[in-house]
């Protein structure tokens, strides 16, 4: 259970991150909205308060590791490792600006406190299992996070690391799922529907919970829990472009070029809401 | 075949593949067109309401795209299949290899934004090594479009050529080169530019305007170069670039890709066997791609006329 002051200050961070992400896309003008708002609340969450982490030393080897395995969500979680002190909050206006540190795509070489390159759809996920898995030989006691978008299941490859992961009990690794129904060319049940993912990774050997991936309270409860000998996979229901309004009610929202303009209004209404929570 | 280059943009290759594609959906029933959730880069997504049971959107499933089609093909269809140019190439390459190119399959495989088209995607998506898998499949071909013409006469002729066709192709434009409507021979490059034979220019897909951009620049210092389009990396021609070799006795190539495996490897092959000639290339460095605006890139890796410039003075140095 969350504490209300908790609560409190986790919408903040959430909110925090989406004004972080969208003042990104509006120094560069465009990027992949849709995908990054939609794992914003996860990102509170995981960030705000689930995760061991070190700004100072980001390389710190006990921390608990985020691999975003779809990279293309790269700006949220800039944005909460900038408000978290790994970097000056005003690089994440640099995105990918000539020579910058926060390209599009996650990249571990690049950018403090990232901790895994990621941007091909599917390869995050075995690089976690791998990262959690060395952890656990390495005797280190600290989990590993692992998100991975709907669209992006279609990948042979996640399921062959889902397989992994529940065959060889790697339990300290989580599978979070941003399934927010949408891929790239549209709706994931038009393109390759995905179905009940809930059910296909209790089928893979998971203890598969099935949550609103935009719930604070539900986010936490799921993130605190600890796995048995089989590990957890959180399916999220989340919803792309969670957050602003417009973002949301537009379909096509994968990838979007605004006018400055048009980021200040969301960013008015999102800091108006923050501003709301006092 | 006329040379309409003039410096301005062409259309965008989006639009070109758009309806090409449609029109050979519509031309001809054995085409399948198959996509991995990029239908919407290219302008194909009305595809799937035109022809729902030849246009398919297969999901992020590049390996098992390619798998797809190689069945399409022994089933007497003539696949044609989409996406970004690294999941064109290495995602599927075991795949290409084998399911098409081993078991005796065609596949037409449309890679797009190769080396730095791929900009703001950053180094996950940019290929700089997709002409060198390519190449290394037996019999296989490897085009490096030219402009839209190119793409468009190109794309028809692979649906009706036996075998592993790959066509890398930006999105966005590049300079106008050829008039509307030529046609062009596989296996046979194009001398775009003849000013003269102090050296030769052979050059591929993006960096063509920017030979002969670098040609005119030469010209300036009294330095007369010829340009050739070699759009088919692979069928090579052969004869063209002997007969540019032995003619100027001084060759550069020019590649929107690693210096491995594309086009200066593949002219080097052929001149170390047939007829060492000093030959110099503008091509990335053996590196990673990275992430900003396609202009910095080209600054970045040297992909500009200024370097191919630079390039052809030290070829022709070299010269006996
Ligand atoms: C292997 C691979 N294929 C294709 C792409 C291009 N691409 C980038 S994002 C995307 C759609 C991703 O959909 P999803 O995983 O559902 O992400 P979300 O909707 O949460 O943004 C595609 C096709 C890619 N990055 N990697």
């Amino acid at each position: 259970m969350l504490s209300s002051d908790k609560r409190k200050e986790l919408q903040k961070f959430a909110l925090q991150i989406r004004i972080g992400a969208v003042e990104a896309f509006k120094a560069r003008g465009f990027g992949h909205v849709g995908g990054s708002l939609s794992i914003a609340d996860a990102l509170a969450v995981l960030y705000g308060d689930i995760m061991k982490v070190d700004p100072a030393n980001p390389k710190w080897e006990d921390r608990d590791k985020l691999v975003c395995s779809k990279g293309h969500a790269g700006p949220a979680i800039y944005a909460a490792l900038a408000l978290k002190g790994f970097f000056p909050y005003e690089d994440l206006k640099t995105l990918n600006q000539p020579g910058t540190r926060f390209p599009s795509h996650c990249d571990r070489n690049k950018t403090p406190g990232i901790d895994m390159t990621t941007g091909s759809l599917g390869q995050g996920t075995s690089q976690a299992v791998g990262l959690a898995m060395g952890d656990k030989i390495k005797g280190r006691k600290c989990r590993t996070f692992l998100i991975v978008g709907d669209g992006e299941s279609n990948e042979g490859q996640v399921w062959e690391a889902a397989m992994f992961t529940a065959a060889k009990k790697v339990n300290n690794l989580v599978w979070l799922i941003d399934y927010n129904k949408k891929q790239l060319d549209g709706y994931t049940e038009d393109i390759m529907d995905m179905g009940d993912m809930r059910a296909k990774f209790e089928a893979f050997g998971f203890e598969a919970l099935s949550i609103d991936g935009n719930d604070l309270e539900q986010l936490y409860d799921a993130l605190t829990k600890e796995a048995g000998d089989k590990p957890i996979a959180v399916i999220l229901n989340t919803v792309k472009g969670k957050g602003v309004q417009e973002v949301e009610d537009t379909v096509s929202n994968h990838s979007m070029t605004m006018t400055e303009e048009v980021y200040d209004r969301w960013l008015s209404e999102l800091r108006a809401e923050l501003e709301a929570l006092g | 075949m006329k040379i309409v280059y003039n410096g301005e943009n062409d259309g965008a290759f989006k639009d070109t593949l758009g309806a090409t594609i449609a029109g050979l959906l519509e031309a001809d029933k054995d085409v399948v067109y198959l996509d991995a959730d990029l239908m919407s880069c290219i302008g194909t997504a009305k595809c799937v309401k035109s022809h729902p049971d030849r246009a398919i959107n297969c999901g992020i499933a590049e390996a098992n795209m390619a798998g797809i089609a190689a069945g399409l093909s022994a089933a007497g269809l003539k696949p044609i299949m989409h996406t970004f140019g690294p999941f064109a190439s290495r995602r599927c390459y075991d795949q290409i290899f084998l399911s098409g190119g081993y078991a005796g399959n065609s596949v037409t495989v449309i890679g797009t934004d190769p080396g730095v088209c791929a900009a703001f995607n950053g180094g996950t998506h940019m290929p700089f090594e997709d002409m060198a898998l390519y190449r290394a499949i037996p019999g296989a071909y490897v085009f490096d479009v030219t402009d839209t013409v190119v793409l468009e006469d190109i794309l028809t002729q692979c649906k009706d050529i036996p075998g592993i066709k790959y066509i890398r192709v930006g999105r966005k434009s590049y300079k106008k080169m050829y008039e509307k409507g030529s046609t062009f021979t596989v296996g046979k490059g194009i001398t775009v530019k003849e000013e003269g034979k102090d050296c030769a220019i052979i050059a591929c897909g993006l960096m063509v305007a920017k030979a002969v951009e670098a040609a005119e620049i030469l010209a300036k210092d009294g330095i007369r170069v010829t340009v050739i389009d070699m759009f088919t990396v692979k069928p090579l021609d052969e004869e063209l670039v002997l007969k540019a070799a032995s003619e100027t006795g001084a060759l550069v190539t020019a590649e929107n890709h690693n210096k491995i495996g594309g086009l200066y490897s593949a002219v080097s092959e052929l001149l170390a066997g047939k007829a060492p000639t000093p030959i110099e290339y503008v091509a990335i460095e053996d590196e990673f791609g990275e992430v900003g605006p396609q202009d910095y890139l080209e600054q970045r890796f040297d992909l500009t006329a200024e370097h191919i410039v630079r390039k052809v003075k030290a070829a022709i140095a070299r010269k006996k």
